[in-house]
């Protein structure tokens, strides 16, 4: 039996100390308040003096509340039973269904040997040419939608999600809005994918601090599933929340924050977390599409600017389209050069005609006159926006391609593609219309 | 093994604080024992009884009152034969035997030999019974893959030695006691096919360091032409994220000539060093007719392995570089990335509740910056031949921006600045080296005049580029439109280049010195032009004859042809003309 405490010496923030012997690093307690029963997990050893950061907050705890240590670190219950199931932020059910406490496994275990991992070689298709075509999706890719609030991006991820070919959905929300959450559950449900599903939810109504296991709790269960053979795609949004739940710990710590007050780690800390995407030889994978909200639509805000460096690339939502610029996926060479000959010329050449009509769009707006080839540009760019950017175009990927030559054929001569010739022989419409 | 012990007296992430009754070593290593696993650890600070240590594993689970058995070493990496072609964590652990023993997971607390101990090394000394013989001199060779590996005398071993054992040619593994050799006082020391050496500390078994001079051929245009590296030089990579700093490493870790690359995984994404890993032993390096592999070592602690390993690390990769270049080798490491480094240090640093400098970077991240890149060099050595470390490193400013501490501590001791844009990046116009702000201290392998005559057309193209968003097309002269065309011709032919491409991923000195003469004949040429449309027109064509010809292999008919096809352009519209 463990031994229990109530003398609490000190709180603040959502982090309290007790004196306590014999406790081990990160593991966990519990606290009985009026309240009800929270977890709290060791942040920091002194002597006798533990620090525990307590996942409810720490609103309304008694100093002569009691507290229990448990003696082991976080953990989640593992089975098939959790599909179509949804639980909060500490594991715990959020639905009505039954407690599940069988297969406990640990959260935020050790990383993948690098030597294991293979490399990603399969595409996922989603019908969404700007991904399709210039920035695809692969299976074990890592990857945020970067946008400001306003901005579809749930919808997006929910779309891609049911459109993708996998066979496991796990949902992370770390601090969702109650529609938010309403409008996920809604399209697992009639996208008929509920079933596969597994949701860990903390809505923004819950406590900060409990958010901060959702990222572990999902990742911890798919890839337990991965190692049983499945193709696991996990959810996670918005992962700003996540950063900022750190900060708010972080300062209670009295860490020297390193930028804008997060703490110093917080690369580190989201690394922890995204790279737990993997394609298992002989075995199944996890990929890892998340949301990062952007605030003041600023790419250089440390959440955004620490996870870019750390996902395989991005997809930059602005004014409901996907950006080509700034937008990017680092794993499409794995995979554009199987799909057709001319996807990468395509991908690379279009882009590049596109950045010029940008330019030139710049100078319209400023009043300049237009010569031949600006106007040129003016043509194919609103083109390429209708065509291939507006989200609600659904078509293959072979068939973006041969639109894609059709754009540039309506709008230039071969050679102002600066194409390949040998590409533009096989590929450029003959019947120029 | 020395017997000892501490207790640990406070936790804080991988930071452990460690009370101890005997005397310790600064940097010594220590093992902090949580149940039946031993997590290695290093000192990083002593005050009176306490030890601060980092803890290179997971602190999860270590209690107050916690075991913390001292080794008496620094941490040290093992020199010897069988490096090469290794993949190692930041500690030197081989990740493909983990991998056998442990399985998918990295075990928490798991150390293995760096050397594999059961190969048997064909070992050829050169000394015999009574040679003198002192630390950095050779006792005999071993076959290693592309080349002899030479076996030294500890670097260590600072005094004079008497051989009063050598054994005989014959197949060894490198436990196997080789040599033993005698010091004035008559004492015996046992000589191995390997030693430990510690990772802080450089290796200067050398006679001197020189200043580099020769080229390092990347094989990338704009960096050799434009903004070389040299034999035992530095460089750094910095760059905003997706702007093109791994691709460009990897492309060089591919195509340098270098005798070695080691490749310092430095807390970045695994999924990157898996592409080296698995694609280098299928590729045969031309040099050596051999596999890629068999030249290169991995140094992998990616951003989800321990972080203070990751501190680790880049001087593991260092202290490798140097060992090879002991042999007389030309070795190029290549960190990515040494922010992800510094921000290891700057972990530790607030966990040592040291007084932070700017964006909570240690004061001495400096000097620490300065000290690793001084590990490069072009040495002499004691033999007379020549050896050089060239490093490498990528730098990630936060937010992109090049003003903050790690860029610029890294710019004052680098001699070549190859800075990513990510406007460029953008335009997707790879590589993303900035052909304005980048520089460098280093010999071209192209004459200087027409580099400069070159840069000098970019300066302009950009003015009047810039101009022409300010007063439009048509307020532009038609000469001033041409020079731009012209910065904008050199840029898309020559400045970027297909990484992707078989033929013109590499572009050999050769092919580079043949493409940028013709570029600079075009760039000087004086063309006439009814109006600017014809001018596009002409610079559209030559464009794609140009970007034609860099696919083609150097090697075949077609490459002449190519080039005849470009000069038939040319001529047509410099000959309807005279002069501007
Ligand atoms: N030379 C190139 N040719 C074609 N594409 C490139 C080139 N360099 C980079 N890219 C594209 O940009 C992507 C990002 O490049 P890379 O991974 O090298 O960026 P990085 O600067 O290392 O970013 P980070 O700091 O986040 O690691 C690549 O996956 C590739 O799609
Ligand atoms: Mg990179």
């Amino acid at each position: 039996m463990q031994k229990v405490y109530n003398k609490i010496l000190s709180i603040t923030g959502n982090v309290i100390t007790v004196k306590a012997q014999n406790v081990a690093y990160e593991d966990l307690a519990e606290i009985t308040t009026s309240r009800g029963k929270s977890l709290a997990q060791v942040i920091k050893l002194e002597n006798d003096l533990v620090s525990l950061q307590v996942f409810s907050g720490s609103q309304g705890i008694a100093t002569n509340d009691e507290i229990r240590f448990l003696g082991n670190p976080m953990r989640v219950t593992f089975s098939e039973n959790m599909l179509g199931r949804i639980f909060n932020g500490s594991g715990v059910p959020r639905d009505k269904g039954a407690h599940l406490t069988e297969n406990l496994i640990e959260v935020a275990g050790p990383a993948v040997n690098p030597a294991k991992r293979i490399i990603p070689k399969n595409m996922i298709r989603t019908n969404i040419p700007m991904i399709d075509v210039f920035n695809s999706l692969v299976v074990s890719q890592k990857l945020p939608i970067f946008s400001v609030s306003g901005e579809p991006y749930n919808q997006l991820l929910a779309r891609i999600a049911l459109q993708a070919e996998v066979d496991m959905i796990i949902l992370g929300g770390i601090g969702l809005k109650y529609d938010e959450y309403m409008y996920f559950k809604k399209e697992l449900e009639e996208g008929g994918a509920l079933s596969r599903s597994i949701i860990f939810m903390h809505t923004a109504s819950d406590p900060i601090v409990e958010g901060l296991m959702v990222p572990d709790l999902s990742l911890a269960v798919a890839e337990k599933f991965a190692l049983k053979g499945k193709n696991v795609l996990v959810l996670l949004t918005d992962m700003t929340n996540y950063a900022d739940a750190l900060k708010e710990i972080a300062i209670t710590m009295e860490m020297v924050p390193s930028n804008r007050g997060y703490p110093g780690d917080l690369y580190s800390q989201l690394a922890a977390r995204y790279e737990k995407a993997v394609d298992f030889e002989g075995a199944g994978s996890v990929t890892i599409l998340a949301v990062t909200t952007m605030p003041g639509d600023d790419v250089t805000h440390p959440v955004p600017d620490n996870t870019g460096y750390i996902t395989e690339g991005q997809f930059y939502l602005k004014n409901g389209r996907i950006e080509p610029f700034g937008s990017l996926s680092r794993l499409k060479q794995q995979v554009n050069d199987k799909t057709r000959e001319d996807h990468r010329a395509i991908m690379d050449g279009m882009i590049q005609l596109y950045a010029q009509y940008r330019e030139t769009e710049e100078k319209r707006a400023m009043g300049f006159r237009m010569n031949e080839w600006d106007n040129k540009l003016l043509k194919y760019g609103v083109n390429f926006e209708a065509g291939m950017m507006d989200l609600s175009v659904n078509i293959s990927l072979e068939d973006a391609l041969d639109l894609g030559w059709k754009i540039m054929s309506q709008c230039f001569a071969p050679e102002e593609t600066g194409m390949k010739s040998e590409l533009i022989k096989k590929f450029w419409p003959k019947d120029n219309n | 093994m020395s017997e000892k012990t501490g207790k640990i007296v406070g936790i804080s992430g991988n930071m452990i604080t460690v009370e101890f009754d005997s005397d310790i070593i600064q940097n010594e290593v220590g093992f902090a024992v949580c149940g039946d696993e031993k997590l290695k650890s290093e000192v990083v600070k002593i005050q009176g009884n306490k030890a601060f240590m980092q803890v290179f594993e997971s602190t999860k689970g270590l209690k107050i009152g916690s075991l913390v058995e001292f080794s008496g070493e620094m941490l040290a990496v093992e020199l010897g034969p069988g490096i090469l072609g290794m993949v190692y964590d930041g500690l030197q652990n081989p990740l493909n035997e983990l991998a056998q023993i442990h399985g998918s997971f990295l075990k928490r607390g798991a150390i293995e030999a760096a050397l594999t101990r059961e190969k048997n090394w064909e070992f050829t000394p050169c000394i015999k019974d009574g040679d003198q013989v002192t630390g950095g001199d050779v006792i005999g060779h071993v076959p290693e893959g592309i080349f002899k590996h030479p076996i030294f005398v500890p670097f260590h071993y600072t005094e004079s030695y008497t051989v009063s054992f050598i054994i005989k040619k014959g197949e060894y593994n490198v436990d196997k006691v080789i040599a033993k050799v005698k010091n004035e006082r008559d004492e015996e020391l046992d000589l191995k096919m390997y030693f430990n050496w510690p990772v802080k500390i450089p290796i200067t078994s050398y006679r001197e360091k020189l200043v580099p001079k020769d080229p390092l051929v990347t094989q990338t245009r704009i960096i050799d032409t434009f903004f070389p590296i040299a034999k035992g030089g530095t460089y750094c990579i910095p760059g905003p994220f997706g702007a093109g700093k791994t691709v460009l490493q990897q492309v060089t870790s591919r195509f340098a000539e270098a005798d070695v690359v080691i490749i310092a995984a430095c807390g970045e994404r695994a999924g990157e060093v898996v592409e080296t890993l698995r694609e280098f032993p299928e590729i045969t390096d031309p040099r050596t007719g051999k596999s890629l592999m068999e030249r290169t070592i991995i140094i992998c602690n990616t951003s989800s392995m321990p972080v203070a390993a990751r501190e680790a690390s880049v001087y593991t990769a260092a202290t490798l570089g140097e060992y090879y270049r002991q042999m007389g080798l030309d070795v190029l490491l290549l960190a990515d990335s040494t922010s992800r480094w510094a921000q290891a240090m700057r972990e530790l640093s607030g966990r040592l509740e040291e007084i932070p400098g700017e964006e909570a970077f240690p004061a001495y991240l400096e000097s620490r910056i300065a000290q690793f890149y001084e590990r490069a060099g072009l040495v002499e050595l004691n033999d007379g031949k020549m050896g050089s470390l060239t490093i490498g490193g990528t730098v990630s400013p936060a937010g992109g921006n090049f003003e903050e501490p790690v860029t610029q501590s890294t710019l004052k001791v680098v001699g070549a600045f190859h800075g990513l844009s990510r406007e460029r990046s953008d335009a997707r116009r790879y590589p993303a080296i900035h052909p304005l702000e980048s520089w460098s201290k280093y010999n071209s392998i192209n004459d200087k005049k027409l580099i400069s005559n070159a840069r000098d057309i970019l300066f302009k193209g950009n003015e009047v580029h810039q101009m022409m968003l300010v007063v439009g097309e048509e307020g532009t002269s038609l000469e001033d439109f041409v020079i731009y065309l012209k910065s904008e011709f050199l840029d898309n032919v020559y400045l970027q280049q297909n990484s992707f491409d078989d033929v013109d991923g590499a572009s050999s000195p050769k092919r580079q010195q043949i493409i940028f003469k013709k570029v600079d004949e075009i760039l000087k040429s004086k063309f006439t032009f009814k109006d600017k449309s014809t001018a596009r027109h002409f610079f559209n064509q030559l464009r794609q004859l140009f970007i034609d010809w860099n696919y083609i292999d150097m090697h075949e008919d077609k490459f002449k042809e190519q080039e005849n096809k470009i000069i038939k352009l040319i001529e047509e519209y410099s000959s309807d003309a005279e002069s501007l």
